[in-house]
């Protein structure tokens, strides 16, 4: 037993150092994308000025993790986005001039977003669709603003992807997406007692929670438990579900990812507790857990802006040339998201009279104007209209699943 | 009072959990005195196996854990040849650390390129659904049962083995002072191997558990219960077979517990300031034994 003080020591302080490496790993990165943004800062005055006179085809830019952990969400908007350039095109281009798209991959890291849109901008982009995740969009749009470079990310949900006027978002805020989900359960009286299990340690989760929390107040229902978890402590929710289930909540809301959703489903139901549960866009893809048991999420009810189930035209004529072009996977809501951005950037483009020989701020600058002037009437709502904050406006649809397969919910 | 037993009965089922990977944990540590931190991550590797044999390949969950424990074996007698053996004669006990936090990165970033990042969900290995208790108003969840029954057997097990085979006095000769085993004849390697195969074998079948119990599959699955029991066997006394069946379902309980009395954000901090209390009190844990080094 020699030396076993010594050892425990070691053990410990070896933990700590690599818990404090760990820490400075990633306060690194946010460095080196901040220099990055200086440096470059510096150059982009020229390639502004240089790609302004070509003419002939609008370049649009599209930034997402087409490769990584979210390139489902990447591949989702490039694949959308060509699309609607095609159909676009097709139909006689945007303000009569031709369109040309170009993806570049960002792999969900803010410093390769930062380089992607640098490559976009030699190529000559004018508009940018991107980045498709919250943090990356961010990162990119020090740069939009410097260059004073339209952005509109179709999916950056972070109240800061729209803080400078040249950006504008497709999605929900986050908070928006918390006050949705009150004012729907408020409106279809679904509960007077509801329960929340949320991520305090997850920036989206929590934002959700608190504004969820600020409309409750006003729909006329009660939250009678709210209980967290933290990143590092994901695996057990008996106490919250207990929590839940004592103070009789009917409803449960989780605006949380899938991943921790299927615990909690899977968890609910060995307690034979059995509220409706109700998720946002982050519940979206439960189904696709690989060997879930879909009878768990029986009448699970989420408000996303999009599902391939609907009969409306639009949505059914999106869905088929989805599916024939990429191997019959069916769209998720990024790319319709992706899909309505393009056909925004078309209203706006169309409304201010823009063409492709002015230079990359004049566009900005009538684009600007122009968004919150348009509505757009796309997959992901009927007319979607902009405020000169970057926010959308629009109808949010809940989807309930049936039979494991997501319906409109009514 | 039916409230505070269910979130008990919580706590038991958490306990029992961080229990059976306690006993692996300490059961290494016991014999060849080194932290191998790469045990949480042989118990994902666990659970990836049940889940391919099971869920992908549709063969019986007894299969699964069979494969499971052959894969854990040979992967940890492996490891231990090829990462910790060289290592035995280094000169500071940290080298061989590192090289245990390494393989846990490696193991885990391995899983990441097979098996891919998307959640998993796990087929229960155990398909008896519990009691039911008060009518209806306690439920012990079937898992639980057989994880705190499967702990036992293991402990008796152990102690058995132990005390009473061959291999299990070299172990304990090997424990007590390496150099005056090998004197004795005791093939120090061989016994260390042999420890290592059962703290593998052990991390198999905790994996089938933990999965049971919580039925999602990660390359991190078991980063965090393999830290927790860490913590459970230090509270029980790093070392002692029974000692990490007490802590693990002490720490268990104890972190149900101030989950629902405290705070849901905080339990963590509890679980780790008791460490950190237990090192300061009673670094030797609730059943350590504190032996005087001779000269």
């Amino acid at each position: 037993m020699k030396n076993y003080r010594k050892v425990l020591g070691l053990t410990l302080a070896a933990t700590m150092a690599v818990g404090m490496l760990a820490g400075c790993g990633s306060t690194a990165t946010g460095d080196t994308a901040t220099s990055q943004t200086a440096d470059s800062a510096a150059s982009s005055a020229d390639a502004a000025t240089s790609t302004a006179a070509e003419g002939g085809t609008f370049k649009i830019g599209v930034i997402g993790p087409l490769t990584g952990a979210a390139a489902a969400y990447g591949s989702a908007v490039a694949n959308a986005a060509q699309i609607a350039v095609d159909e676009i095109n097709a139909a006689g281009g945007m303000n009569g001039y031709q369109v040309e798209l170009k993806s570049e991959d960002d792999e969900l890291d803010s410093t390769k977003s930062v380089n992607a849109y640098n490559t976009l901008k030699d190529w000559g982009m004018q508009f940018l669709l991107g980045s498709v995740t919250s943090g990356c969009s961010i990162a990119v749009s020090e740069e939009t603003k410097n260059d004073n470079m339209f952005q509109l990310t179709p999916s950056g949900s972070a109240v800061d992807c729209v803080k400078y006027d040249n950006a504008f978002r497709v999605c929900f805020s986050d908070p928006a997406q918390g006050t949705a989900s009150a004012q729907y359960i408020g409106t279809h009286k679904l509960a007077d007692k509801v329960g929340v299990i949320y991520d305090s340690s997850d920036v989206y989760s929590s934002g959700v929670y608190q504004s969820f929390e600020t409309e409750a107040a006003n729909q006329g229902f009660e939250i009678v438990s709210a209980e967290a978890f933290t990143s590092d402590n994901k695996t057990d929710f008996s106490v919250q579900l207990q929590k839940a289930k004592d103070a009789g909540a009917e409803l449960v809301f989780l605006p949380i990812y899938y991943t921790e959703a299927s615990l909690i489903l899977a968890q609910a139901n060995t307690m034979d507790y059995k509220p409706t549960f109700f998720g946002c866009d982050g519940m979206d893809g439960i189904l696709s857990v690989e060997n879930f048991d879909t009878s768990l999420a029986e009448g699970l009810m989420l408000l996303t802006p999009f599902s391939a189930d609907a009969t409306d035209d639009l949505t059914v004529n999106f869905v088929k040339a989805y599916e024939d072009k990429y191997n019959g996977e069916v769209p998720n809501q990024f790319a319709a998201d992706s899909y309505d951005g393009v056909y925004a950037i078309k209203a706006a483009i169309e409304k201010a009279g823009i063409t492709p020989d002015m230079s990359i701020s004049d566009i900005c600058e009538g684009m600007k104007t122009a968004m919150t002037q348009i509505s757009v009437d796309g997959l992901t709502s009927s007319a979607i209209t902009w405020d000169a904050s970057g926010e959308p406006t629009k109808e949010p649809k809940a989807v309930v699943i049936k039979d494991g397969a997501y319906a409109l919910a009514e | 009072m039916l409230s505070f037993l269910n979130y008990f009965v919580s706590g038991l089922s958490l306990g029992s959990i961080y229990a059976i990977i306690a006993l692996g944990y300490t059961m290494v540590y016991g014999i060849a005195k080194m932290l191998n931190f790469a045990h949480g991550d042989f118990i994902m590797i666990g659970c990836y196996m049940i889940f391919t044999i099971v869920s992908t390949m549709g063969l019986p969950p007894v299969a699964g854990i069979i494969v499971a424990v052959i894969v854990c074996t040979i992967l940890g007698v492996t490891t231990e040849k090829v990462a910790y053996k060289p290592l035995r004669g280094a000169s500071s006990p940290l080298a061989v650390l590192i090289t245990a936090i390494g393989v846990s990165y490696l193991l885990e970033n391995a899983a990441l390129l097979i098996f891919g990042a998307d959640t998993k969900s796990f087929t229960s290995v155990i398909s008896w659904s519990g009691i039911t208790l008060a009518g209806g108003q306690l439920k012990i969840q079937g898992v639980t049962i057989v994880t705190i029954a499967v702990s036992l057997l293991i402990l008796v097990f152990l102690q058995l083995f132990v005390h009473k085979t061959r291999e299990g006095q070299a172990m304990l000769a090997v424990s007590q002072d390496r150099g005056a085993a090998t004197l004795m004849g005791i093939n120090v390697n061989k016994t260390i191997s042999i420890t290592f195969a059962i703290g593998s074998a052990l991390a198999a079948i905790a994996g089938a558990l933990l999965c049971s119990a919580y039925p999602s599959l990660t390359p991190y699955t078991g980063a965090m219960p393999g830290i927790k029991a860490f913590v459970a066997a230090v509270l029980g006394g790093i070392g002692s077979i029974p000692g990490a069946m007490i802590g693990g379902l002490v720490l268990g309980i104890i972190e149900i517990l101030s989950r629902t009395y405290i705070s849901s954000q905080l339990s963590d901090a509890i679980v780790f300031s008791i460490l950190i209390i237990v090192l300061l009190v009673k670094p030797t844990g609730i059943l350590g034994k504190n032996i005087q080094e001779k000269v």
